[in-house]
């Protein structure tokens, strides 16, 4: 493509498949304890 | 659903849906703002009507000015997306994640409230100076061992389980939290489970003994700081009325330095006094912290620091400000991890851990030092919300359930957000303290995430441009 660069494709999609496991971290147990925000959290399923 | 924006001088578009995001210029951007004008979203990838492409490509010539080529090529880089299933894909999660959400839930993560007591006097305390409501106290060892009895007895087949100290201020109540982290550690093998110890301190009590034992057995801590000297001491002081940051600051870069400089979070908490907060970031990156965070006050409207909707420009400018020096830094070779800025586009969670919400009242548990459960710790001391005890466990269903079907697609103002995906929906006490349901929303909470999800994606371009040239 000459004028789109892809930071991300289509990653949601691709993650219902083996998604749900449940091993993430709880988001609020994280650094906020105010606001949930789970973009940032990190994915513990090796299988994704 | 398609959002798209610009920020930094890069045109950033992102296909909600699909999670994809992309880098465009001028033409595919407004190509595409143009197209979702009519196109709905796509069932099935396939070629764009001839009859919208036309209209559209005209438009882009006429009223844009675009030369033919330029339109021709950004017409097919559109089409290459939809091909792909990375641009006007449909929401197919609705179905999925209300099938998630009802399936049975396991209690995998506690805040244990060690200590309902605190050294500090912090003006915007939402615990009222430790105390939530209530009378100052110390959860005794017996209770935390109920805590993390009834955590291991109702986490399910889940190794991992987190507990984090908070209170109050925990180092209150540290020979607890050394005891309870033995009992936790003597339990793992029996029983196939992982403690994740955590701790949230505002310093004072900090000491090289805290300092190592945390080193050895805490995975994250969290180190409650304002900012700037002037910033921190006007929001907390000490009970006499004294400022906290000279006690403190020493305390923490010791500790940061002692922990490698990595998990942990120094964490402030921005009110309208500083709504310049951009500035207190910076100056934890100055005081040589790595890993931060600084986030909005939640209080009453009433309340003189509180943030008020027209405080929202200058908040959302910071943020931008903020961004652009989070990227110089970062090419500079002196960088730092901004909570809010950090997003983990290809290997982030999955949808169903995007939609359904943060887990309050399900898989989150808050526990008193009496052994009340409540959904979180937001809700501690709000009796419409106990949930059970560490005894009897949840008693409490119908408010356990109302929490367990928040989601998303619970929540009307979600529905049409493109943050829904990043910020899982908000927090329902915000949610609760300001609309009255816990399905409800914060706007001045939503208006700024959004802009924090913005600033995390244009940084992401910014640092992929650089890595290319």
């Amino acid at each position: 493509m000459k004028k789109v660069k892809t930071l991300s494709s289509n990653t949601l999609k691709q993650s219902v498949k083996n998604g749900g496991c449940g091993e993430c971290q709880t988001s609020c147990q994280s650094a906020c304890k105010t606001s949930c925000t789970v973009g940032n959290q990190s994915c513990e399923n090796p299988n994704r | 659903m398609i959002h798209q924006y610009k920020n930094n001088g890069y045109d950033i578009v992102m296909d909600v849906n699909s999670g994809a995001v992309h880098v465009v210029d001028d033409t595919v951007y407004d190509a595409v703002a143009l197209l979702a004008e009519k196109l709905p979203e796509m069932d099935e990838p396939g070629p764009l009507p001839g009859e919208l492409a036309a209209e559209v490509r005209q438009r882009l010539a006429r009223e844009y000015g675009y030369g033919a080529q330029d339109i021709d090529d950004a017409m097919s880089d559109i089409q290459e997306l939809i091909d792909a299933e990375e641009l006007f894909t449909k929401d197919e999660y609705r179905d999925y994640v209300v099938d998630f959400k009802k399936r049975k839930t396991v209690v995998k993560a506690l805040c244990l409230h060690i200590a309902h007591d605190c050294n500090l006097a912090c003006r915007y305390c939402f615990a009222e100076e430790g105390e939530y409501h209530g009378r100052r106290a110390l959860m005794s060892f017996e209770v935390g061992k109920k805590a993390l009895d009834f955590l291991i007895a109702n986490s399910g087949s889940r190794r991992h389980l987190e507990v984090d100290f908070f209170g109050g201020e925990p180092l209150m109540n540290w020979e607890v939290v050394k005891q309870l982290v033995e009992y936790g550690r003597s339990q793992e093998e029996i029983y196939n489970k992982k403690f994740r110890f955590t701790l949230t301190t505002n310093g004072v009590l900090l000491n090289d003994e805290i300092m190592d034992f945390c080193n050895r057995e805490m995975s994250n801590v969290v180190l409650s700081l304002d900012g700037r000297k002037e910033v921190n001491d006007r929001m907390r002081p000490f009970r006499k009325g004294a400022g906290s940051y000279d006690l403190i600051v020493p305390k923490f870069q010791k500790f940061a330095e002692s922990r490698g400089q990595m998990n942990y979070y120094v964490r402030g908490t921005f009110t309208r006094y500083n709504l310049d907060f951009a500035s207190d970031v910076l100056h934890f990156a100055d005081l040589g912290f790595k890993q931060m965070s600084v986030e909005p006050v939640v209080a009453s409207p009433d309340e003189p620091y509180a943030l008020q909707p027209e405080d929202l420009p200058q908040i959302l400018s910071e943020y931008d400000r903020l961004a652009v020096e989070y990227i110089k830094r970062k090419k500079e070779g002196r960088g730092f991890n901004f909570f809010h800025f950090m997003i983990d586009l290809n290997q982030g969670p999955c949808v169903a851990k995007r939609l359904s919400g943060c887990g309050s009242g399900t898989e989150y548990l808050a526990v008193t030092p009496w052994g009340d459960l409540y959904p979180c710790h937001q809700f501690v001391g709000q009796e419409q919300f106990l949930l059970g005890n560490v005894d009897e466990g949840i008693t409490n269903t119908a408010v356990r359930d109302e929490f367990k079907l928040c989601n998303v697609y619970a929540k009307d103002k979600c529905r049409d957000c493109f943050a829904r995906f990043y910020c899982s929906g908000g927090c329902a006490a915000n949610a609760w303290n300001y609309d009255g349901s816990i399905t409800g929303a914060y706007d001045i909470g939503c208006e700024m995430q959004k802009k924090r999800i913005e600033c995390a994606i244009m940084i992401k371009a910014a640092l992929a441009d650089e890595e290319e040239h």
